[in-house]
């Protein structure tokens, strides 16, 4: 008989108008990492807050060490050594990272915390596990990767063995996802387990010894990653075969659509401009591609293109019409689609039904009012179109409250409604940040279908992968200017990486 | 494809009903404590007296001088001769209804309107003015009432709006700086226009301008006048109640109503979709200022009390209850109908108990213990709602198993 430390067996847990998690059953081994795999909204977080206690399933037991526990809050599951870090840290920003890690755990002499015990005990896990901190450092002070590095030590200060990983790559750079792998096998050399939860598939493959598979709340199985290929994996996790990688017809791009000389745009950071005399074209029938490492000016040099901030000198020309100074409603009439990089910011109104985030752009038209007057039916069954024909699901229809809806339909629901408006432009920032295969594939079908309808599209993107797969042409930016022009048949991933970190640059003629 | 379109809206309501339960279940706690706090007052005033008395007698005097007054209002027996409390009751209602529909409507925008006060006084000076001075018909009188609220509101809205001003520091600021403007000008050292140095107040309408007086009604019950021939109440409940609907469409129903609730759930979207925030900010500033201008008119020009100049050194209460009738309404202008008709019931009553052994102010601190609770009022509505769904799922449960339906998960990523 295997030795399993946990065990959630039929687990059915259920939202109003949703089973969140239906029958699932997962068990968990001494001293393995277990990959839990599943599209978003598939009710991995679900899973995963009902072995923290953080909800109370309908039905189904856990067991630990072969014995039936009950979870009621999250200090049941610390009793039982089970710690998780989240997607977002729980962290307090302003308490140096010492103070973070014995939150709720101090250590007493008398009645004053004993720091220096504290300190101890904290420098041996951090040189043992090789997870690299600053003790005295502000929470806000630190990288991302080292605030990861923090709740990781939080979980083995309070001496627990049962690891729970929530999405934990999604904020790391490739480096720092490399580092936590290690830390990984690290503590499975240890004797810990470890619950990896992702939606990357490459990742599982690196690490994990043993995949269970969740589809819209169902288990679909669990397999042996070593003896189990990627893309049966993926077929498990969506349901069918998923292309991992796009295909496009060859297109010859028609007239210029956007034309952009000279922009400039100031910073809010610091005084110097963020975007510094950038210079582009985008022709119909072509995707062009502006990537970059992160901070390098391309949000900027978006806002100023979509009219969320001023440009301090240069032009904007889309269609042949001077746009500068144009306000975001008529850059929005004259046929430019945005897709925000930031969707909860700008992309939603969240506490809107999807109905009314669905006519966001467009609820001032003839279509769907009169007199001031909304048409609440045209509103209706424009949106039910939309949910229908580009698929985005959510518990109640039309009527679903934005922020109830999983991060991945939700960004269905803002594609949708950016491509339904039939523009001459699209820009697309960051569309696939933070989804899973079956939502990008999806995504990417639909933007190459736009550019072969024959619009422009523009595409800022910080994932190499779909730089390369999607795009015509190529601008590399580094500070705020564009310092290369690639064809990405004729170019690869090491070189766009030398121009994107700085090392290299072109004149304006395009040599290097 | 029936019962999937019915789902959300079956949801909707259900939602609907637990707000409204969830706001009784206030009423009801607050309306305990203030029995208990009428209890314990007036067994001390007893006690202090020197009386002997048992707690059965107590409890007995609490209810009919105490407790009774409060749950009947203006319909308690003894005060509403001719209908008196009733006209007392709705007369404080109207501009209750309208204080706090202004409240409500800057908190769709997401503005907090603290300055009803101040609006509210330049919205009555407004009013007294076209209506002793200019010896305006009782209408242009109403729409020169809501000019002057609006233009109160305008002023903190521009300053948020083009100078991110905290729109909360500004309308205090105006609330004091609107008072004792509207004090001065009445005053004017005694030669006012407005001011009558017998009374040390305002003219009175009836006498300087009956045609600013507004519209009356009367009921017939039983054959004969509710109200008396003498003393009938305005039309004010009904232009508030007009108004209150009138609000509601406009949130609920126009692409205004649309690009408010945007700005004030997500102003970085707002802009995003081409919405004009700063307009916004002042247009809703300069409406909710409105309103509560609108709200002094109908109370002024019911003719039943006058300004005083010389003694109004405190900003008027309805401006502050305005803010009481919105949270109790969670912000619903149909709502606020109803809970300013609340509010108002139990001032009225307030006042008509045993004066010796009750203080007035209890229904105050009902009415406080009732507007706290409702920050508690999600809690409530979620156990309702949970209890609702228990019910709902035992009646499934007996009726066979509901078919899944083809819902895709909502929940994960929030954890």
């Amino acid at each position: 008989m295997a030795d399993y430390v946990i065990e959630m067996l039929n687990i059915t847990k259920e939202f109003p108008g949703i089973k969140a998690n239906d029958n699932v059953t997962l068990q968990l081994k001494r001293g393995e990492i277990h990959a839990l795999l599943g599209e978003n909204g598939a009710g991995k977080s679900t899973l995963m807050s009902v072995l923290f206690g953080l909800y109370q399933p309908e039905s189904g037991v856990i067991k630990k060490d072969g014995e039936v526990v009950k979870i009621n809050n999250p200090n049941d599951a610390t009793a039982l050594h089970i710690g998780m870090v989240h997607q977002h840290f729980k962290l307090v920003e302003c308490f140096t990272v010492l103070d973070n890690i014995i939150l709720g755990a101090e250590p007493m002499k008398g009645p004053v915390v004993d720091r220096a015990a504290a300190r101890k005990k904290v420098v041996e896990l951090s040189d043992r596990y090789g997870l690299k901190i600053d003790p005295d450092a502000l929470v806000e002070d630190i990288s991302v990767g080292m605030q990861q590095r923090v709740e990781i030590l939080k979980m083995l200060y309070r001496d627990n063995d049962i690891l729970i990983f929530d999405e934990p790559t999604a904020v790391l750079t490739p480096q720092e996802i490399d580092e936590l792998m290690d830390i990984m096998r690290g503590f499975k050399a240890e004797g810990k387990s470890i619950l990896f939860i992702t939606h990357k598939l490459a990742e599982i493959k690196a690490v994990a010894d043993r995949c269970s598979v969740l589809r819209k709340g169902k288990y679909m199985g669990t397999v042996d990653v070593a003896t189990t290929s990627v893309e049966e994996m993926s077929r498990l996790m969506v349901g069918r075969d998923v292309q991992l990688v796009s295909t496009k017809a060859e297109k010859t791009p028609g007239e210029t659509i956007l034309k952009v000389e000279n922009l400039c745009v100031p910073s809010k950071i610091h005084k110097n401009d963020a975007v510094k005399h950038a210079s582009l074209e985008v022709h119909a029938g072509e995707i062009v591609c502006l990537a970059g490492i992160e901070g390098n000016g391309q949000s900027e040099f978006i806002y100023a293109l979509t009219g969320l901030e001023k440009p301090s000198a240069g032009t904007i020309t889309l269609c042949g019409k001077d746009i500068t100074k144009a306000s975001i409603r008529s850059r929005s009439k004259m046929g430019m689609s945005h897709i925000p990089e930031d969707r909860h910011k700008y992309g939603l109104v969240l506490d809107y039904s999807l109905e009314n985030n669905m006519v966001l752009q467009r609820y001032w038209e003839k279509e769907f009012q009169t007199a001031g007057f909304i048409k609440s039916g045209a509103v209706r069954s424009y949106s039910d179109r939309l949910i229908e024909q580009y698929d985005v699901r959510s518990g109640q229809g039309s009527a679903t409250i934005a922020r109830s809806m999983s991060g991945g339909n939700q960004q269905k629901a803002i594609i949708a409604r950016e491509i339904d408006k039939n523009p001459q432009l699209l820009i697309a920032v960051q569309p696939t940040r933070g989804l899973d295969v079956g939502a990008i594939e999806y995504i990417h079908s639909q933007i190459i279908a736009q550019r072969d309808a024959g619009k422009a599209v523009l595409l800022v993107s910080l994932e190499l992968d779909e730089v390369m797969n999607l795009s015509d042409r190529i601008l590399v930016m580094y500070e705020g200017e564009i310092v290369g022009e690639f064809d990405p048949k004729t170019t690869d991933v090491q070189t766009l990486g030398l121009y994107m970190a700085g090392a290299k640059r072109m004149d304006k003629e395009g040599k290097e | 494809m029936s019962k999937k379109n019915n789902a959300p809206r079956l949801a909707n309501a259900a939602s609907g009903v637990s707000s409204l339960l969830a706001s009784l279940v206030c009423i009801l706690v607050g309306l305990v404590v203030g029995f208990i706090v009428l209890l314990v007052l007036g067994g001390i005033t007893l006690a202090q007296s020197g009386s002997a008395f048992s707690f059965m007698e107590l409890l007995k005097t609490t209810w009919s001088q105490g407790f009774k007054p409060i749950l009947q209002g203006g319909f308690y027996a003894s005060a509403n001769t001719m209908g008196m409390g009733v006209r007392m009751e709705i007369l404080q209602a109207a501009p209750l209804v309208m204080t706090g529909l202004s409240v409500a409507f800057a908190f769709k925008t997401g503005l907090f309107n603290i300055g009803v006060a101040g609006q509210y006084t330049v919205g009555a000076f407004f009013a007294l003015f076209s209506a002793i001075v200019l010896k305006m018909p009782w209408w242009v009188c109403l729409i020169a009432s809501a000019v002057g609220g609006a233009i109160w509101g305008a002023i903190p809205g521009i300053f948020k709006a083009f100078l991110n001003v905290n729109e909360v520091i500004t309308s205090i600021m105006f609330n004091w700086i609107g008072l004792y403007a509207v004090n001065t000008l009445i005053y004017q050292g005694g030669t006012g226009p407005m001011f009558n140095l017998k009374t040390t107040k305002t003219f009175t309408l009836k006498e300087s301008a009956p045609n600013a007086l507004l519209p009356t009604f009367n009921v017939k019950v039983g054959g004969e006048d509710y109200f008396g021939k003498m003393f009938k109440p305005s039309i004010g409940i009904f232009i508030a109640i007009a108004v209150a609907i009138i609000i509601w469409i406009v949130i609920n129903k126009t692409t205004f109503g649309y690009e408010l609730k945007a700005c004030g759930h997500n102003k970085d979207a707002a802009k995003y979709a081409g919405i004009n925030e700063k307009k916004n900010i002042v247009l809703s500033m300069t409406i909710a200022g409105a309103l509560a201008g609108l709200g002094a008119g109908l109370f002024y020009l019911s003719g039943s009390k006058e300004w005083e100049p010389l003694v109004s050194t405190a900003l008027p209460a309805v401006g502050f209850n305005g803010i009481s009738v919105a949270l109790l309404a969670s912000s619903n202008p149909i709502g606020c109908v109803f809970s300013a008709m609340f509010i108002s019931h139990i001032t009225t009553g307030g006042g008509f108990m045993l004066a010796k052994l009750f203080p007035s102010e209890v229904a105050d601190i009902i009415s406080g213990v009732v507007i706290y609770l409702c920050a508690f009022s999600l809690l409530f509505k979620g156990s309702i709602m949970k209890l609702m769904n228990r019910k709902k799922k035992a009646h499934a449960a007996q009726t066979g198993p509901d078919s899944g339906s083809g819902n895709d998960n909502k929940k994960e990523g929030n954890a």
